[in-house]
């Protein structure tokens, strides 16, 4: 879910319970989950995925269409 | 203040008893209690009962050790049997403890005199002891400030002399931060080396039971008294010559006080003056220090009021309320990622520390702020008083790191400041000891504080 998309749906059942004072709190919570997301440690998972999709193409290109490789590049997107 | 090891010198040279020095801690109380709010509950006639109890077995022959007839208060969010535990909260309007918490039995082994219960930020969820069914807590050096949170009431009780200790918790400075506005000593030891069973909870991940003292001895002898250990001494000092501090200077000095920043440039001169080696250091990914504390946090907090909440919410002061419902909105993928970053930041802290005696910050960016600010000024900019307040001291409840605070004098306006010195994971009593060589240095001078305490 974006954060975005979570703020709006945050502040909309707020509002239905009853606490519209919550309005400036979640978007103060929505600023810090932003930095969360952008935090280098999620980017490091981010670089790390990217490296398997490098390391793959590299495999393909490198090596024949093997179903081995076939198989791995399937496993390696199901945990993308 | 008087200091445990003070009293207990005199003490044992028969010079002044426990119940002397308890009737004093009390009569102070009843002194300051109405202005400063500081006690959620006065425990008079059990602590004279005690304090006898204590004279009169040391007179036959038992001496249980440093804490033996010492008067201490307790944060009042931890159990003591048969007494209602409120963390300052209406929610919790009936309750009565039915056993002591573990660290209240060791106190009461060691021969600890409990005075009575403190004053304290609503389920200590805040920084300044102000949102409390039982009324703000005053800071003893300026009743128009915070006494720091969430123990205000412990700080502003050791610091008035109404006891010569407190107990407090600490889940993100909440032993560190009133220790250093009121002028006491703070120990947060190693993440789970301290039971925090009986002990409401705010976050059991990151929540700490910690001594608040008049010296880095005291909290030695208070911690091991804690861990059930009754040693008689506090450790020996590391030399001063060839200890190797690291100043973590970006992000952790770059939003200081001007004062504060003043105070702290100097404790740290006069560190490197007595042979320290000083290195300056960064600490990577510190910038996403309060993005990963306050997911945990808020997390932890909100699923264990998640009921009361729903059954109760009018019982809260409104900004906790407000604080633990934010908690309710957290995804589950984001509270995830805080952990991964919880666990990016301890190896950043080891890998600081690995060449390292201590890290060296300030406490707190600013001094007191003033009862009711919703921000302060810090420099050039104004700031949220919670975000700023935090800004220090979180890192090393979401690392583990053990943590003390240290005062480093007073400003010009006489508020106290706080140095900060970090150890080693699982390395609270080496820590000591560098802050125990430390401390001179840092307060400035070079006699434990006295006080009057007991004539």
């Amino acid at each position: 879910m974006t954060i975005d998309a979570w703020l709006q749906a945050a502040i909309a059942d707020a509002e239905r319970r009853g606490l519209p004072d919550l309005k400036p709190v979640l978007e103060t919570l929505a600023k810090a989950t932003t930095a969360l997301r952008a935090a280098d440690f999620n980017q490091s998972a981010v670089d790390s995925r990217q490296s398997k999709v490098e390391s793959r193409k590299s495999a393909t290109e490198s090596s024949d269409q093997s179903s081995d490789d076939s198989r791995r590049n399937q496993s390696s997107v199901d945990s993308r | 203040m008087m200091t445990i090891e003070e009293f207990g010198r005199r003490f044992r040279d028969g010079e002044v008893t426990s119940t002397q020095v308890t009737e004093e801690c009390l009569r102070r109380i009843d002194a300051d209690n109405a202005r400063l709010n500081a006690f959620t509950l006065v425990m008079a006639d059990e602590a004279l009962r005690r304090a006898r109890e204590a004279d009169k077995e040391f007179t036959s022959g038992t001496d249980r050790g440093p804490l033996h007839g010492v008067p201490i208060s307790i944060k009042d969010i931890i159990d003591i049997r048969g007494v209602p535990t409120t963390a300052s909260s209406r929610v919790r309007e009936g309750h009565v403890a039915e056993r002591d918490a573990p660290v209240i039995a060791h106190l009461r082994q060691a021969g600890a005199v409990l005075v009575g219960k403190t004053n304290l930020h609503e389920f200590a969820f805040g920084t300044t002891s102000e949102d409390s069914a039982f009324g703000a807590v005053k800071n003893p050096r300026d009743p128009a400030r915070s006494a720091g949170g969430s123990s205000g009431g412990s700080g502003a009780s050791v610091a008035a002399g109404m006891a010569l200790a407190s107990i407090g918790t600490d889940t993100g400075g909440s032993v560190r931060i009133p220790a250093a506005v009121c002028g006491t000593v703070g120990l947060k030891p190693t993440l789970g080396e301290i039971s925090i069973d009986g002990v409401v909870p705010l976050s059991r991940t990151m929540d700490h039971v910690g001594p608040l003292t008049a010296s880095v001895a005291d909290a030695s002898l208070v911690y091991h008294a804690l861990l059930g250990d009754t040693r008689t001494a506090p450790p020996v000092p590391m030399p001063m010559h060839g200890l190797r501090l690291a100043v973590p200077r970006k992000y952790f000095c770059d939003l200081l006080d001007n004062e504060v920043r003043a105070r702290f440039e100097a404790a740290i001169d006069r560190l490197r003056a007595s042979g320290a080696h000083i290195d300056e250091i960064e600490i990577r990914h510190a910038t996403d220090i309060a993005p990963v504390y306050l997911h945990i946090v808020l997390s932890d907090a909100a699923a264990y009021h998640a009921h009361t909440l729903e059954t109760v919410p009018d019982r809260y002061t409104p900004p906790v309320r407000l604080r633990l419902e934010m908690g309710r909105y957290v995804m589950a993928e984001d509270y995830v990622r805080a952990l991964a970053g919880r666990e990016v930041l301890a190896r950043e802290v080891d890998a600081a520390l690995a060449q390292h005696d201590a890290l060296v910050l300030p406490t707190l960016p600013i001094v007191a702020p003033p009862i009711g600010a919703a921000t302060v000024e810090v420099g050039s900019t104004r700031e949220p008083v919670r975000n700023v307040m935090l800004r220090l001291t979180q890192l090393f409840n979401v690392t583990g790191h053990p943590a003390v605070s240290i005062p480093m004098g007073p400003t010009s306006s006489g508020l106290p400041c706080g140095i900060q010195l970090v150890g080693c994971r699982h390395q609270t009593d080496a820590l000591l000891k560098v802050a125990l060589a430390c401390e001179p240095q840092i307060t400035g001078i070079s006699v434990p504080r006295g006080g009057t305490v007991g004539g």
